[in-house]
């Protein structure tokens, strides 16, 4: 093993122990979210206690929307940079992206099935959603199918890129296909104001969700690092 | 500008020279073209569904599955014997390369578009004829799109394990908005609808092809160059 090569692995270890020490805080402060959104915020009038999984739908959809936009940001960053940190970044993020995805996807149907009527209707902020979701998958699967390191930043941080300015098409166009047609009543979401209560379980969850974001996205690059490195000293072996 | 307009139809040439010379891949596309409009047809309740209503999806569908199968080809005729190290070795700006390879898929991809469009009409017995200059222009409007990204994506894709399958996963999300505006006024088109009808939609996918097909040419060169 060469010298950069351990000071490489040990830096990692490093990263991946802070990493794991957020994390675990954020998972903390989610136990301590779901006692207060369950002991002591009041229910729901009308929609009872199915209105709880709100807080947590909100703040997971909330690190989605941060990691992708942050995917976003860091391609067009190394297209112009080429810093490798920006590429190892964009990659956590998506990953952990995916996560947060899933946990805003499946909460999703399950509030909408007794709330709605239905699992899944096409309304402009579900079908977006999804494509964030299909997005970060077919990401993931681009940077799993490029061997070279530098190849694969490169074609990644375009992907990246360009599904950033996807987003706001696919928001307007299903945007202008649902309004151009009658829609039950039933199905429209209308935007809640919220009694204090609710608010502070509500912005706690957000606070605690984005430190599980920055926890897990640490233990990502992290775990980035020592792949690096374990490659570079199996190349110069 | 003059010059890089040159290069750009020099390598487009080059591309449906080559093409012409074989035929192989146009034949391909458009029967896989005509076998997707024949499997819709069974794939309906004729009972239940009247061949009109679905016409525009079929038609759209169609045209993405087979733009598809045609963008697969576009750089995987690059990677054999190094011939996109010689396109990359010569004197020509990546956004010259980048328009004529787009050129190029366009001519393909209007190709097979142009010989499915005779197809649908006899399969789904549509009356196309006061809707077809304005189906022409919402085709040439919706394809420029998507086939700009799928060109970038092609690329990218021949450099990768299983490009057949990188392609689809990548471009089809790609493909949602063009596909959901040239659907809607397909649609209203066919119905003899007014023209104030498909504005919104028309300028939608004009915006499309304004923004991707700038943001792909800024980009390419990111994707071809070591």
């Amino acid at each position: 093993m060469t010298g950069s090569g351990s000071a490489a692995s040990s830096a990692a270890r490093a990263l991946a122990r802070r990493g794991l020490r957020i994390s675990l805080a954020a998972l903390l402060g989610l136990a301590g979210v779901y006692v207060l959104a369950l002991r002591f915020t009041p229910v729901e009038l009308r929609q009872g206690p199915a209105q709880k999984i709100f807080y947590l739908h909100v703040p997971a959809a909330w690190s989605a929307l941060i990691a992708f936009s942050l995917v976003g940001v860091t391609s067009a960053l190394y297209l112009w940079l080429h810093d490798p940190r920006l590429d190892r970044f964009a990659a956590s993020s998506a990953e952990v992206g995916v996560a947060f995805s899933a946990v805003m996807l499946t909460t999703g149907p399950i509030w909408a099935k007794p709330i709605w009527g239905t699992w899944w209707t096409w309304d402009a902020r579900l079908t977006l959603t999804l494509f964030l979701f299909f997005l970060f998958i077919g990401y993931l699967a681009l940077r799993a199918s490029v061997h070279d390191p530098e190849e694969r930043a490169r074609f990644s941080a375009v992907v990246g890129i360009l599904g950033m300015l996807l987003v706001p098409f696919i928001h307007l166009s299903v945007y202008l296909f649902r309004t151009l047609h009658p829609q039950p009543v039933v199905l429209k979401p209308s935007a809640p104001s919220l009694p204090p209560e609710m608010l502070r379980t509500l912005l706690l969850s957000t606070a605690v969700f984005t430190l599980l974001y920055v926890g897990l996205v640490t233990l990502r690059y992290a775990l980035a690092l020592a792949e690096e490195a374990r490659d570079e000293a199996a190349d110069a072996a | 500008m003059a010059e890089s307009l040159r290069l750009a139809l020099a390598v487009a040439g080059k591309d449906i020279r080559a093409e012409l010379r074989s035929r192989t891949a146009l034949l391909s596309a458009v029967v896989f073209a005509a076998l997707v409009l024949v499997v819709f047809n069974f794939a309906r309740d004729p009972t239940a569904l009247a061949a009109t209503d679905l016409a525009p999806s079929v038609l759209w569908v169609t045209f993405a599955l087979a733009a598809m199968v045609a963008l697969n080809r576009a750089f995987t005729i690059e990677r054999e014997h190094g011939a996109l190290d010689g396109l990359l070795l010569a004197p020509l700006p990546r956004g010259a390369l980048f328009a004529g390879k787009l050129l190029a898929n366009l001519a393909f991809v209007g190709t097979v578009e142009a010989v499915t469009l005779p197809l649908f009409v006899l399969f789904f017995n549509v009356d196309l004829w006061r809707a077809l200059p304005g189906l022409i222009g919402v085709t040439a409007l919706a394809t420029i799109g998507f086939v700009s990204v799928g060109t970038i994506f092609s690329a990218m894709a021949v450099r990768t394990r299983f490009a057949e399958l990188m392609l689809p996963v990548l471009l089809l999300p790609f493909m949602v908005p063009p596909l959901i505006g040239a659907v809607q006024v397909t649609s209203r088109l066919l119905a003899g609808r007014p023209l104030s009808e498909m504005l919104g939609w028309l300028r939608l996918l004009a915006l499309y092809d304004v923004v991707f097909v700038t943001l792909c040419t800024m980009t390419f060169s990111a994707v071809v160059d070591e």
